[in-house]
């Protein structure tokens, strides 16, 4: 069981504490949109075997969504951050890259 | 013989007895006493019988990798298969019971499986029940069945408690010996908060039963000060009878905790399941002894030579008279030692090593222990007991050189740390050649969340197998007998024959012997997990403890490859079995599952409601008065309300509010509708569908206000769309200025529904509801008698019918008021079958009937609730994909039986043909289907391929069994089609 620390609200809980949900930074393709874009929207994940980011919400706590940077394989959590942004921080990608120099980076 | 010594035990009290039986039979042991010392010392050696062979089996070990002495304990209630007995403690009056034996544990029918062991080999299940597929039902599935299984199974519930708790530390030590002390101890000065537990009820280890000191004193000595000062620690919470039981993701540990086990029935719970947190989790979980492979190890009185000095030691228990030791390594000697100091004869020692020089056998042999070099045991003679070994040459295939009567052997195969919690969570092993085992290599740890290392090792668990090596490990001075270097055997002897291979037992439990492992090489299996699973070689409720390096040497030997190449198998949680009663914890009967209760639960529960599950809450299904059927019931209800008035309980739906400046442009992105155009005061159905573009829930909007908008959802929708609206509002558009609170449990809602609604509202007093006052789908508020209610004019029914909505506190009296006020007029509660009914007859959809997650609104015929003006919404791009706008989509329609029946639940229409994989094609299925009082026969709603352009034609759909339904597709309104009676 995972311990994950809430951005918002600064608590470390359990994971029970909170709810997965999927890959973070996705954009939005509505209306308009080519079948491919809203194909990649929709259904394409990223699977990586390492570094993820993700979104968690903190249903049993404060009931805010958070974005976490975490390892698939180790389960390393290198860092949580607030959902409204459409990147991860400068900081914690390079806190990333200098843990893990194979990484490829955010993209 | 087994029997008590007269002298010594560091471990029992003689001034407690405690009695106890086996079988029925009386016996006595002393407090301090395992069921297994205990039986030991009344004379009890065979104690079971093996699960495929029903051999005789006796007590092996001493402690948690006991893989024979398993019994049942207790009766009735409280009885309980498969308990360790050497884990066990002996309490006064205990009944314990011998397993896997039919009559009797002396004479036992399955016992012929061990002459026909050469029809039972690795996979032989595999191989047996290829084929032909009915043997399987009516052959082999009954016989496995019957003979499947360890033990008997309590057939009353439990009557014990459970309990579950948490703890947080930095440093939770794992296991009670010296190194587990030691490591306690350094962290306790250094002030971090430390748990230290053991899952024996002793601390120390198995130190004090071998020999060594520990910082200039005896070893015991020195534990004892050990113990004075940790428990001095305010720092340090110390446990017994705890055991970690898995190490999982970022230092969680699960601890399980003995609280009552020998002491059932006094309040107390009987298991206690931890959950901890721990900064770092220190594994000192020792080492154990492993088992020499020789034909005929299993027999009763074969014993590990770790054990038989323990049960000397600590529990004055002789495992027999004389006995030969045989090992490939010096440790084994202290068993000789502890047995001549108890006045026991040793005839001889086997050591499978070309020359014993260490300083124990030099002490041994200065005792006048006759000790034979280079030799093993070619097979044990007796078969419920122990009566000789055959002496060989290890290096040959077995033949007999000389034959010793003995009546109990003890063997040493060297030792295994345990590394179970260091594995259990990703910490990796190395092959430690010259010591030949598997140990925790320390540079590959489990890591937690920080990805720094979350456990490390101490003492034997890393393969420091003396005294000496453990305390160096904390700087901490000590001394025993050195050793020489063990000899790796993994077969005895060398070169042993067939006949002997099938009788050296490998995995006690399963009675998987080294004939087996090597079969399953030849066989192709040179995956270890392979071979585990086709031999079962480590998965009895052991898990191997015993048996997986012996077995997995024998599979590299067959393999040609070195035992690193062929790895372990996979650790996993927990060390030992823990009760399931543990992990349910409080969690069982009431305390199972929440219960939502709506503020009118009580009026429902007195009324002796039949009830219907609707996620967490339980509604009324239907009223049954006395006498009545179910169906009656909701018949009954249908007409009244349909004839006079009715009332629901529908506090259950989800009530949401919306609320700010974008909330308007927030719900016209969120429903496939038009929801900021509502003018307030006004109610709208609505849409929700998912990115996907499928129906996902729906209800009625009312617009409160200028910025604030109302949310009705299904009952159990609530909370997910509550949800759903979050993540929307938080995750993608951040920068809208809207909240939004889930009310569903403020308010107590009730639907009045009927002709007769109007005339009932009336008599409360209060606000106008006529129809110029408050027309349909409109709402108002005010006070409607003494309450505070705001009130609806919407209908899921066809009726006149007002929703009103009172605060959660009013909702009990005002539903008591209603009922009191409308019994002139004839009102009747009604439940929610009488709810479905009635919108079915109205062709109104059901989330999770008309849809299932594939369905989007176009194909139920509500493409009038889809917004052709706005630029987006939930759903709209999906929506407009091919497969979205394919027309041959089925579609909603009604449908009407020829005869009146009512069509099964989720019956298919078939078709003409056959699809790719044989089956039968549909072109049809019903997604609600009733007998409607109303209409006086079945109706049904279903999805229909081009169903809509249909109507009046007659198609079939499968009935009960192999009978065909004739319906008429007709309208999906059955009732008031102009809808008349709900606008008056
Ligand atoms: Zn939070």
């Amino acid at each position: 069981m995972l311990s994950l620390t809430c951005p918002c609200c600064g608590i470390t809980a359990e994971e029970t504490e909170f709810a997965p949900g999927g890959e973070a930074h996705l954009k939005r393709f509505g209306p308009g949109s080519s079948d491919e874009a809203f194909e990649g929207y929709l259904f394409a994940r990223k699977n990586p075997k390492g570094v993820h980011f993700e979104r968690w919400r903190h249903a049993y706590g404060c009931g805010k969504w958070f974005l976490a940077a975490r390892c698939t394989a180790t389960l390393e959590v290198f860092g949580t951050y607030p959902a409204q942004t459409t990147q991860p921080p400068a900081e914690l990608i390079a806190k990333i890259k200098a843990k893990r120099p194979e990484w490829e980076g955010w993209a | 013989m087994s029997t008590r010594l007269a002298k010594g035990g560091r471990l029992i009290d003689r001034a407690k007895p405690l009695n106890f039986t086996f079988n029925g039979k009386p016996m006595r042991g002393f407090a301090g006493d395992t069921l297994a010392s205990a039986l030991l010392g009344a004379g009890q050696v065979m104690v079971g019988r093996s699960f495929k062979y029903h051999r005789p089996r006796g007590i092996v070990a001493s402690g948690a990798e006991e893989p024979n002495a398993l019994v049942g304990l207790g009766r009735n209630a409280r009885f309980e298969p498969d308990q360790r007995t050497t884990t066990t403690e002996l309490f006064e009056g205990a009944e314990t019971r011998s397993q896997n034996h039919w009559p009797s544990l002396d004479f036992d029918i399955g016992e012929i499986n061990d002459r026909l062991y050469k029809f039972f080999p690795a996979g032989f299940y595999y191989k047996t029940f290829m084929a032909p597929r009915a043997a399987w039902k009516h052959l082999f599935e009954p016989i496995i069945r019957k003979s499947a299984g360890l033990g008997g199974v309590p057939k009353e519930a439990d009557p014990d408690r459970y309990e579950q708790a948490y703890a947080h530390c930095d440093v939770l030590v794992a296991g009670g010996g010296v190194a587990g002390l030691a490591a306690a101890l350094r962290e306790g000065r250094a002030g971090k908060r430390v748990w230290l537990v053991e899952q024996s009820a002793h601390w120390g280890g198995r130190t004090p039963v071998d020999d060594g000191q520990i910082d200039g004193v005896e070893a015991e000595d020195w534990i004892a000060a050990a113990l004075e000062e940790l428990e001095s620690l305010a720092n340090v919470t110390m446990r017994t009878r705890f055991m970690a039981a898995g190490l999982y993701d970022h230092g969680y540990v699960i601890g399980y905790e003995s609280v009552a086990d020998a002491t059932p029935g006094d309040g107390r719970p009987r298991h206690r399941l931890w959950r901890i947190r721990a900064g770092l989790t220190i594994t000192a979980t020792g080492a154990i002894e492993r088992p020499l492979a020789f034909a005929g190890n299993d027999v009763p009185g074969v014993m590990l030579a770790s054990a038989v000095r323990d049960y000397i030691v600590n529990w004055a228990v002789s495992p027999g008279d004389r006995t030969v030791i045989v090992t490939n390594n010096d440790d084994a000697y202290r068993t000789a030692l502890a047995l001549l100091d108890a006045g026991l004869t040793v005839p001889t020692i086997v050591d499978a090593r070309e020359e014993t020089h260490g300083a124990l056998p030099q002490e041994v042999k200065a005792r006048g222990v006759r000790v034979l070099e280079g030799r093993g045991i070619a097979r044990v003679l007796g078969r419920s007991r122990v009566t000789g070994v055959e002496i060989c040459a290890q290096a040959g295939e077995g033949g007999a050189v000389e034959t010793i009567a003995c009546d109990c052997v003890a063997m040493s195969g060297g030792w295994s740390p345990v590394v179970h919690l260091w594995s259990h969570c990703g910490g990796k092993l190395i092959w430690d050649e010259p010591r030949a085992m598997f140990r925790p290599d320390p540079s590959r740890p489990p890591t937690g969340a920080d990805g720094a290392a979350m456990a490390t090792v101490a003492g034997a668990a890393n393969g420091d197998l003396t005294l000496a090596e453990t305390m160096a490990g904390f700087g901490i001075g000590a001394c025993s007998h050195d050793e020489a270097a063990l000899a790796p055997v993994w077969m005895m002897p060398a070169g042993a024959t067939d006949a002997l291979r099938y009788k050296a037992f490998l995995d006690f439990q399963n009675d998987v012997k080294v004939s087996d492992v090597q079969l399953a090489a030849r066989e192709g299996y040179t995956s270890v997990e392979h071979t585990k699973r086709y031999t079962t070689l480590g998965m009895a409720t052991d898990q191997g403890k015993l048996s997986n390096i012996n077995g997995l040497a024998v599979l590299s030997d067959a393999l040609g490859q070195p035992i690193p190449a062929t790895g372990t198998t996979t650790f996993r949680p927990p060390y030992t079995p823990i009760s399931l009663g543990a992990i349910t914890g409080e969690a069982r009967g009431d305390l199972f599952q929440p219960l939502r209760r709506t503020p009118i639960q009580s009026w429902h529960e007195a009324q002796g409601a039949h009830w219907e599950p609707v996620g967490h809450w339980r509604r009324p299904y239907c009223y049954p008065r006395k006498g009545e059927s179910h169906s009656d019931a909701v018949g009954r209800e249908i007409t009244n309300t349909r004839k006079n008035v009715g009332m629901l309980d529908a506090s259950t739906l989800g009530k949401i509010v919306v609320k700010g400046p974008d909330a308007g442009r927030f719900l016209d992105m969120l429903y496939t509708n038009m929801m900021s155009t509502l003018p307030v005061g006004k109610c709208r159905y609505g849409l929700m569908c998912n990115e996907n573009g499928f129906l996902m829930d729906d209800g009625v909007v009312a617009r409160l206000s200028e910025d604030m908008w109302l949310c009705h959802t299904t009952s159990g929708g609530a909370d997910r769309i509550h949800g759903w609206m979050e993540d929307w509002l938080q995750c993608e558009w951040w920068d809208w200025k809207v909240y939004v609170a889930n009310l569903t449990e403020q308010f107590a809602q009730i639907a009045v529904v009927g002709p007769k609604a109007r005339a009932l509202l009336e008599r409360l007093g209060g606000m106008d509801v006529s129809k110029e006052a408050l027309p349909f789908m409109h709402w108002a508020e005010g006070k409607l008698g003494d309450f505070d209610a705001r009130i609806f004019r919407i209908s899921f029914s066809g009726e006149l019918s007002y929703e009103i909505a009172v605060p959660a506190s009013q909702g009990l009296a005002l539903w008591e008021t209603l009922m009191a006020e409308g019994e002139a007029l004839g009102v009747m509660p009604y439940g929610t079958e009488a709810l479905h009914v009635m919108r079915a007859e109205k062709g109104f959809i059901m989330i999770g009937d008309e849809t299932d997650g594939t369905v989007i609104p176009q194909d139920l015929g509500l493409s009038w609730a889809i917004s052709k003006k706005k630029a987006d919404f939930l759903g709209k791009r999906a929506q407009e994909r091919s497969h979205m706008t394919d027309p041959n989509r089925w579609k909603l329609v009604g449908l009407e039986t020829l005869d009146g029946s009512v069509i099964p639940d989720g019956s298919h229409a078939p078709a003409e043909g056959y699809n790719a994989n044989g089956q039968r094609n549909t072109q049809g299925r019903v997604t609600s289907t009733y007998y409607s009082p109303t209409i006086g026969k079945g109706i049904a709603l279903g999805l229909v391929l081009n169903g809509p352009d249909r109507m009046g034609e007659v198609i079939e759909f499968t009935g009960e069994g192999e009978t065909q339904i004739k319906a008429r597709i007709v309208e999906t309104c059955f009732y008031d089609k102009e809808g008349e009676k709900q606008d008056v």
